[in-house]
């Protein structure tokens, strides 16, 4: 499975960024062979708006069926949920020990946006 | 001729000049209220309003018969208003500026245009004296295209006085651009002096000639006259901080009915204004 993790780095052992649109780096993670592709998110870290909104059309784009982040806001969310992703937020950490839980399983997937729309 | 009423801080008395600049013409003159987040003119100027008009902003309507989710629509929009995921394509309606971009780079025709409800223009008089306001719909981001309607509604034949937000971003420049003169109001506190320089700043790079009203003109410090004589911009009226003239307005009653020497008082600081613009080769507008 393929899950999109939020990222300040572009490593596993890089610290999780909080923020969903505007994060640095998106990895995107197979989980059973632990192989990732880096996503450059600088194009969204400087967008106007709807930063969350491209970089949830990106995630879909790279086959994620997963993202993982602290923050998601409702325009990403519906995004997301658009194109089949679940989302669990309020991560914290390293990208290694996200995978990790998810592969425990023990993950709860959100039902909804965490955060507010800004403008 | 269009005479613009800005000012850097909120609550310094825009719509206060506005109003009784209005009132002290008369007939023949039509006071826009473009402060369309909160407009309030109408409660000093009591008009009665006739009609009201829906202002929609058209917004793209996604065909998905037609569509080959090529993402060229996404693409070219710069607030991120469309996002296209697996076969659908996700129209975020309030980020959309209406630009028509997406409209003309699809290649299928497959969008069309809707619209979107901004608000409303309410139209209306008072003794000859014409009045348009527009009303921001609750929970609307987006205040200038209401704005260019309220002044594109404006009758080209008369003194066009518009009543501005406060501030110095785009609302405020929808409200001052194509004006044949601005008039700034302020006061003479801290606040006061930081948020007209950067609205004179704003000003000078559309061009157009400005000159000061100084309310409250004997409270705070003399740095705002200090700052006029340096920039060069005219001092055309003060008003004192008079008990009298707070009450008045306490009370929806505007100066020039209750004080009646104010009426030539405004009438001077309209004659000024036009004197400015004559100098600077007349107005650009009847």
């Amino acid at each position: 499975m393929k899950v999109a993790v939020t990222s300040k780095g572009p490593s596993l052992d890089s610290e999780i960024d909080p923020r969903f649109g505007r994060a640095p780096y998106i990895l995107i993670v197979d989980t059973d062979t632990l192989l990732f592709e880096v996503v450059d998110n600088s194009i969204n870290v400087n967008a106007f708006k709807g930063a969350g909104i491209q970089a949830a059309a990106m995630v879909s784009d790279k086959g994620a069926e997963v993202l993982m982040t602290g923050y998601c806001g409702p325009k990403a969310f519906a995004t997301l949920e658009a194109a089949g992703i679940k989302v669990v937020d309020d991560i914290t950490g390293k990208v290694r020990d996200a995978i990790k839980t998810i592969k425990e399983g023990k993950v709860t997937y959100a039902a909804g946006a965490n955060k507010e729309a800004h403008w | 001729m269009i005479i613009s009423i800005a000012s850097g801080k909120g609550g310094t008395g825009k719509t206060t000049i506005s109003v009784n600049m209005a009132l002290a013409l008369g007939a023949g003159v039509e006071l826009l209220d473009c402060d369309v987040e909160e407009p309030n003119a109408h409660l000093f100027l009591k008009p009665k309003i006739e009609r009201s008009e829906k202002v929609e902003v058209p917004i793209p309507l996604v065909d998905l018969d037609k569509c080959t989710f090529c993402k060229k629509c996404s693409d070219i929009c710069r607030f991120n208003a469309l996002a296209v995921v697996g076969k659908q394509v996700l129209v975020f309606q309030e980020l959309c500026h209406s630009c028509g971009g997406c409209m003309a780079v699809c290649p299928e025709g497959a969008i069309t245009e809707t619209g979107r409800e901004l608000g409303f223009l309410n139209f209306g008089a008072r003794d000859g004296i014409g009045f348009i306001n527009g009303r921001l719909r609750v929970g609307e981001a987006m205040s200038p295209p209401l704005i260019k309607q309220v002044r594109a509604a404006a009758n080209p034949q008369r003194i066009t006085i518009i009543d501005a937000p406060p501030g110095t971003s785009c609302p405020v420049i929808a409200a001052m651009s194509g004006a044949d003169f601005i008039l700034m109001v302020t006061e003479p506190t801290p606040f006061g002096l930081h948020d007209l320089k950067l609205a004179v700043e704003a000003v000078r790079l559309l061009g157009i000639p400005c000159g000061l009203v100084i309310n409250r003109a004997d409270i705070g410090d003399r740095k705002v006259f200090d700052y006029a004589e340096k920039e060069n911009l005219p001092i055309l009226l003060t008003i004192p901080f008079d008990r009298r003239i707070a009450e008045a307005y306490s009370r929806g009653k505007n100066i020039v009915e209750e004080f009646p020497e104010w009426r030539q008082r405004f009438t001077e600081l309209f004659r000024k204004i036009e004197v400015i613009i004559t100098e600077r080769g007349g107005a650009a507008h009847a």
